[in-house]
């Protein structure tokens, strides 16, 4: 399959961008007042705010910067503002950010105070969004995008229609030759094997299914497990009763050939072309966050019951084939999908339809989400800080 | 008109795709297969909410997109609503 041509931000690196944002990352909860003052001075920036970066340790650290550094190097962020309490995890980020090549800058608030480092990263970020909405568009291939997908709020509906809606997608991406991610760990219990069994290689499918079943033993290991949890309350009003049911509608999202080449750490970015999948919670937010993180420049979303998800700097293309929540949360829904229950459509009609929304948003059409101003940023934390 | 469509031909289960009633006779589309089958149905059932295609005993599997998808807490008969009363995931 030909990859369609679109005019994209191609970045100092190299990689493809659908977006334009000047980001000011706040490094922890702490620098969150003094960000927000510089993106109300700055219009024209995207601020997101988070609940970390104090006191985090081993591993849980290493997944924070990451997090907080890809976030920053995403193809649809153009330049980067960091503002911290303290310099020298501040120029962690800074550094990690700068490899792309991308303007960023960090800030200190230490031996400075809120209001000298406001009014510094104020001038700064000025200079940042003039220079950045003088960028050219210019043009790019389909091919040279990574994206992203998960469900969420789902109910039989996604299983039947729109999860198998962005297969049909997810296989024509990866034949065209685009970069794909997958994940949601604990919501693959029930398809386990069937997710091993569409590994490229045998090393792919032990690696996922090892981080399937670390999980899984976690989980276990509590003591508990996830009924109430998974399926959640609203999938259950929707008909789904199994967290197996759930797992084998899910995973009709990564299409009926593709098979996946490795398995990702959180917020870690692909190595290559094809399918990932990638360990992320099914907490819609925090998974997106690690997949812009990891590099994802659009997400497609089928949703049953009506998640409303959004993210800061990765536009949420949402889908649901469920007509009670087309007609009565239209203002979420990009595509409706619910002619496929009807059999008025099949699942290339619904792919062709993807395909085209997709080309609109990467052109610049905003989706519904954007236009509603969500932008869910959450950092996956993996245990208590020190 | 459809009212229920069936993974594979395999499954013990269907899923509404309009509101059902009890003691309406429903016609179903097998999804794999391209046929159609039909069934009385015993109970209201709603959009997206599942309905029995066989008899099923106590403590069987239920099986969707011919994958078990858990286990009958109480014997189900053909038309019945399967949910969360009459089953329970095989995990916890």
């Amino acid at each position: 399959m030909t990859a369609p041509k679109f005019m994209g931000y191609r970045r100092e690196n190299g990689r493809v961008g659908i977006r334009n944002n000047v980001l000011i990352l706040p490094l922890d909860d702490l620098s969150n007042s003094a960000s927000e003052k510089v993106s109300n001075n700055v219009k024209g920036t995207m601020v997101i705010p988070h609940a970390y970066g104090r006191l985090q340790f081993g591993e849980d650290l290493d997944l924070f910067f990451r997090t907080l550094i890809g976030t920053g190097a995403n193809p649809n962020v153009a330049a980067v503002i960091v503002i911290g309490i303290e310099p020298e995890w501040t120029n962690t980020v800074v550094e990690g950010i700068a490899k792309t090549g991308k303007p960023v800058t960090g800030f200190a608030i230490e031996r400075h105070g809120e209001h000298e480092t406001v009014r510094a990263a104020s001038w700064k970020g000025m200079e940042y969004v003039q220079w950045a909405t003088e960028l050219q568009r210019e043009e790019c291939s389909m091919d040279e995008l990574v994206i992203s997908v998960k469900c969420g709020e789902s109910d039989t509906t996604s299983g039947l229609a729109s999860n198998p809606s962005i297969g049909n997608v997810v296989d024509r991406m990866v034949e065209m030759g685009a970069t794909v991610m997958f994940g949601e760990t604990s919501e693959i219990t029930g398809g386990e094997d069937i997710v091993k069994e569409r590994a490229a290689t045998p090393e792919a499918g032990e690696a996922f299914y090892k981080i399937w079943s670390d999980y899984n033993q976690f989980i276990l290991d509590q003591g508990v497990d996830l009924s109430g949890s998974q399926p959640t309350k609203g999938n259950i009003t929707g008909g789904l009763t199994t967290i197996e049911e759930k797992a084998l509608g899910n995973i009709q999202k990564i299409g009926k050939k593709s098979k996946y080449v490795g398995a990702l750490h959180p917020a870690e970015a692909p190595t290559g072309k094809g399918l990932w999948f990638m360990d992320t919670s099914s907490a819609a937010a925090e998974a997106i966050t690690l997949w812009g993180a990891g590099g994802s420049v659009l997400h497609l979303f089928p949703t049953g019951q009506g998640n409303i998800v959004g993210n800061p700097i990765v536009p949420v293309i949402k889908v649901s084939a469920n007509p009670v929540t087309c007609e009565t949360m239209s203002e979420h829904i990009d595509i409706d999908l619910s002619g496929i229950l009807r059999r008025e459509m099949d699942l290339d009609d619904a792919g062709d339809a993807l395909m085209e929304m997709m080309e609109r948003t990467v052109k610049g059409r905003m989706t519904k989400a954007e236009v509603l101003g969500h932008v869910e940023y959450v950092l996956t934390k993996l245990y208590r800080s020190a | 008109m459809v009212k229920f469509l069936v993974h594979d031909k395999v499954d013990s289960v269907g899923v509404a795709v309009a509101d059902i009633k009890a003691g309406e006779t429903v016609k179903g589309y097998i999804m794999e297969e391209g046929t159609e089958i039909e069934v009385v149905s015993k109970s209201d059932i709603l959009l997206g909410h599942k309905i029995a295609l066989k008899d099923v005993a106590q403590g069987d599997n239920i099986i969707k997109y011919n994958v078990p998808i858990g286990i009958t807490t109480q014997d189900i008969t053909v038309g019945e609503h399967v949910h969360i009363h009459n089953l329970k995931t095989a995990r916890w």
